[in-house]
């Protein structure tokens, strides 16, 4: 089965073809998805502002990676959930676009590199590979996700 | 001349024109005014959650406050602007809309919010900087405020789908 098979097999199953026949599924699931938007931005403006040297200044990274952690989490669980279910709305149409494919490559980049920055200042005493690279890491992380929002934004348009 | 007929007029503008039927520039526009959810709604959630208790509770609440004021404010711009031009492109549209009416009327109220929190709680902060747990009115305000962006977000996202919801 090739994966345009399965893309095809998950928006035309049941569950799918009775979601759709109720239009406004989808505009309700994808407000919810922007709640996800917000509690991110949040959450990684204040850690990777912090690292660029502005923003809350008095506050330490570790303690801002400490403090945000549970609103980053919570904003990613509302991505994780509310994401497929848009996804396997469009799933064919999604398969053809280049923006999708930038999008799920950065999100999982992103995801990896925000959760194992936070996790090493958060959990351990050495922040030192983190706050020498703090520059690149947080210019990074903040392209990634305006790569995802981008792809999120470009894959809707018709 | 009425409002509506002012609206008509400006419909009828070559620049609205323009931009309605634009290629690209009224998606690029569209695009800046959702992304900059990121930013905007994302400061309002840190410092609402802050009034609330529930978040960076180790920062004192003036200091968070004041640090993103000027992110909070340059996101709020853009969103003004970027949204200013939206409408322009379809202003008939628009205002017949009962989501952008109702999206209206919520920025108007966290507006009150706002203006009622500086006037009253906020002018005794010194008493509860730092309080992991701020007072009840102040806890108040985080709470309608962050009830008030979510219905923003609510109300814009379904401006589109009007005639779904309606007919």
């Amino acid at each position: 089965m090739s994966l345009l098979e399965i893309f095809y097999a998950v928006e035309y199953s049941p569950l799918l073809i009775a979601m759709r026949s109720s239009p406004w599924l989808f505009p309700v699931i994808a407000t919810i998805h922007l709640f996800g938007l917000a509690m991110i931005g949040g959450a990684v403006l204040a850690f990777d502002l912090r690292l660029l040297g502005t923003g809350l200044k008095n506050q330490s990274p570790r303690e801002l990676a400490r403090q945000t952690y549970p609103l980053l989490l919570t904003g990613i669980a509302v991505m994780l959930v509310t994401g497929p279910f848009l996804f396997m709305c469009f799933a064919t149409k999604y398969y053809y676009l280049a923006a999708f494919w930038i999008k799920l490559a950065a999100f999982i980049v992103v995801l990896s590199l925000t959760l194992a920055v936070r996790r090493r200042l958060k959990d351990t005493d050495d922040d030192r590979l983190v706050l020498a690279w703090r520059k690149p890491l947080a210019t990074t992380s903040l392209l990634l996700w305006f790569t995802v929002a981008l792809g999120g934004r470009l894959i809707g348009f018709p | 001349m009425s409002l509506y007929n002012f609206l008509e007029w400006l419909a009828t503008t070559p620049a609205s024109i323009a931009l309605h039927e634009s290629r690209y520039l009224y998606l690029v526009v569209l695009t800046v005014h959702v992304l900059t959810l990121f930013l905007f709604v994302g400061a309002i959630i840190l410092q609402s959650l802050r009034l609330l208790g529930f978040g960076l509770t180790g920062v004192a609440t003036s200091s968070l406050l004041r640090r993103l004021r000027p992110w909070t404010l340059a996101g709020f711009a853009v969103m003004v602007t970027s949204g200013s031009l939206l409408f322009f492109a379809a202003p008939v549209d628009k205002f017949v809309n009962f989501f952008f009416r109702a999206k209206l009327l919520l920025i108007f109220l966290a507006g009150v919010n706002v203006f009622f929190f500086n006037r009253t709680i906020y002018r005794q902060i010194e008493t509860w900087d730092l309080a992991t747990r701020p007072p009840r009115a102040a806890r108040l305000a985080g709470s309608i405020s962050l009830i008030l962006w979510a219905g923003v977000i609510t109300a814009g996202r379904m401006i589109p789908y009007q005639a779904y919801w309606f007919n």
